[in-house]
């Protein structure tokens, strides 16, 4: 019988099986952060086993509140710091280095297809982007991960989702995953991975499948998985270029991770794309989907660009667009947060800071902060944001507070705007 | 083995998230107990004080997809240093549920039917429930009703409960 990725990868890696469905699968790679790895950290000091399964295969950022706010944040990454150095972690990234685990940890080259990466962040089935099995896991999970070098799962199930069509101009892939979370609703793909694929996923860039795959948690699902082609060699290639004699030969060691053409799916959903509209959340569920042109006029007062979902250099790009020669309303706090160090040097680089400076934006240093609410932008009682994050929890952004999801482009605009609004890309497209 | 039986706390709406359950800006703690006061502050639900109502429970009862949300571990933990070591729902979502077991704690899942007919029947009384791991069986009683209804728990899941978490269970076998 065929196989998913899913399935390959698991089968490619499995160490016990120790009861029913439960595979026990050897990991590539333990991602850290100084959230929730220190009490995984203490509690293997308590237990006199303070050390890891392989110092190479642990990677460590310190992003979710960079620079520390209080005594309570520097305890954390102290303990991270500390923790890393007498095990000799050599991939360890602090302040001035740092940026958002699920941005950073890919531009460094650390995800591979085939790959099996934990950390202790639901988001982290963005690495599922370059066809790896990436999935988001507790404290326990974690601890275990850096111990032992192992995690236990069901075996995957599989939705298949087919993107097809013309992705019409200003819809971006955030309009296409709000989209899909909409019509899976927010645990319509719990206990399972959902495989992205279609024309719509082999014309987007690495950045917009992993803005894809990232928010597959906010349909409960597993993992988000991309298969790996040309644009996935590419982006890897100056990592991989001494293992491969060219391009195609590292294509071709990727594609044994491709699924089977008689692949067993729980669901294919067909979805295309060519009349979406930009899409926004209402409410307290990532499914609360709405198109923009509904949601027009919504008054807001905070704009936030940035965090694993749209806080990588396209998103930058795209938003500068939208800005670039208009200001801000004076009722709007602009806030952008580039994802990592090498991303804000090449916003500096190409122009996009000093645009969005001009137009009236706070700039600030890579780091989570404000998404979930820990720094950098909190929200006050009855406060609303237009946010490009992926939760809009109710008091996800500072209690009291209410957050609209949105594409970078529509963010841009509703800043301009002082309202939630479409950009011009998307009606500047329409009157053509 | 923690401890499974006593007072039932009952939650009235599907799709409670860890944002809800323990609030982003306490995950600076780095001890479980000191959680313990914020167990439930964001809780969209009318009617509901956190402090007030988690007081004393050992047990909670809810709908569906209970935990969604973001992988926090602190969730489970701020249950279990309230005493609340067991959560049944209609379904839980993937993380929170492993985080559960993985802890030592129990997510059992039961059928629309029986969670509903729990909420008609002990949702507005003072509710006692029994949880017997040999007989997989749960005993739900107030003041002249009784229920029994049974359950079921994987191999798996029952290793990591009297295994007393995953780390016991993987450090033992790995």
């Amino acid at each position: 019988m065929g196989k998913t990725v899913a399935e390959k990868i698991f089968d490619s890696h499995l160490v016990d099986n120790p009861s029913g469905d439960i595979n026990v699968i050897r990991l590539d790679a333990v991602f850290c952060h100084e959230i929730t790895t220190p009490v995984a950290i203490n509690d293997l000091v308590v237990r006199d086993k303070d050390r890891v399964f392989d110092a190479s295969k642990i990677k460590v950022v310190i992003d979710h509140v960079t620079p520390a706010k209080d005594s309570k944040t520097a305890a954390q990454g102290k303990i991270l710091r500390e923790w890393s150095r007498r095990n000799h972690i050599q991939d360890f990234f602090d302040i001035g280095r740092n940026g958002v685990c699920h941005a950073i940890f890919p531009e460094k080259g650390f995800v591979r297809p085939g790959y099996t990466i934990i950390m202790g962040d639901s988001h982290t089935c963005t690495h599922g982007a370059f066809g790896a099995f990436a999935a988001g896991v507790g404290t326990t999970d974690l601890e275990v991960g850096i111990l032992k070098g192992v995690c236990a799962f069901h075996y995957p199930h599989t939705i298949k989702i087919v993107l097809n069509g013309h992705m019409p101009e200003g819809v971006y892939a955030k309009d296409v995953i709000l989209s899909v979370i909409g019509r899976l609703g927010v645990s319509g793909a719990t206990n399972k991975v959902i495989e992205f694929t279609g024309s719509v996923v082999d014309a987007l860039s690495m950045e917009g499948r992993m803005t894809l795959c990232n928010m597959a948690i906010e349909a409960g699902g597993t993992c988000g998985i991309c298969y790996p082609d040309m644009t996935t060699v590419a982006y890897l290639w100056k990592f991989i270029k001494d293992e491969y004699s060219d391009k195609k030969a590292a294509l071709e060691d990727f594609e044994k991770f491709l699924p089977d053409s008689d692949a067993k799916y729980d669901e294919v959903i067909d979805f295309d794309v060519s009349d979406l509209e930009p899409q926004v959340t209402f409410g307290y569920k990532p499914d609360n989907v709405k198109p923009v042109s509904e949601m027009k006029g919504i008054k807001i007062d905070q704009v936030y660009i940035g965090s694993c979902t749209n806080g990588r250099i396209e998103d930058l790009r795209v938003a500068a667009q939208v800005l670039k020669g208009n200001k801000i309303s004076d009722s709007i706090r602009g806030i952008v947060s580039p994802a990592t160090p090498e991303i804000f040097s090449r916003a500096m680089d190409e122009g996009l800071l000093k645009i969005f400076m001009d137009a009236g934006f706070c700039l600030t240093n890579p780091t989570c902060g404000a998404c979930l609410g820990m720094s950098n932008g909190v929200l006050a009682e009855g406060e609303v944001c237009a946010s490009t994050t992926n939760r809009n929890f109710n008091g996800r952004m500072g209690k009291g507070g209410m957050v609209h999801l949105m594409s970078p482009a529509t963010a841009a605009a509703s800043a301009i705007a002082g309202y939630i609004t479409n950009s011009d890309r998307y009606k500047s497209a329409k009157r053509k | 083995m923690k401890n499974f039986s006593g007072k039932v706390l009952f939650l009235d709406r599907s799709d409670i998230n860890t944002d809800e359950i323990i609030p982003a800006k306490y995950l600076t703690e780095i001890t479980k107990e000191s959680l313990k006061p914020y167990l439930l502050e964001d809780l969209k639900l009318d009617g509901f004080e956190s402090l007030r109502d988690v007081e004393g429970k050992t047990v909670v009862i809810t709908r569906a997809n209970f935990g969604c949300g973001s992988s926090r571990e602190h969730a489970p933990w701020a249950f279990e240093v309230n005493g609340i070591n067991l959560i049944i729902g209609e379904s839980f979502a993937r993380i929170f549920r492993q985080n559960m077991f993985n802890c030592g704690m129990m997510a059992i899942e039961l059928s629309v039917r029986d969670i509903d007919r729990l909420f008609k029947i002990f949702a507005d009384r003072e509710t006692f429930l029994e949880a017997d791991l040999e007989k997989n069986l749960l005993v739900i009683k107030a003041e002249g009703v009784e229920e029994k209804i049974s359950f079921s728990i994987s191999e798996f899941d029952r290793a990591l409960v009297e295994a007393g978490g995953w780390v016991a269970y993987a450090d033992s076998h790995y």
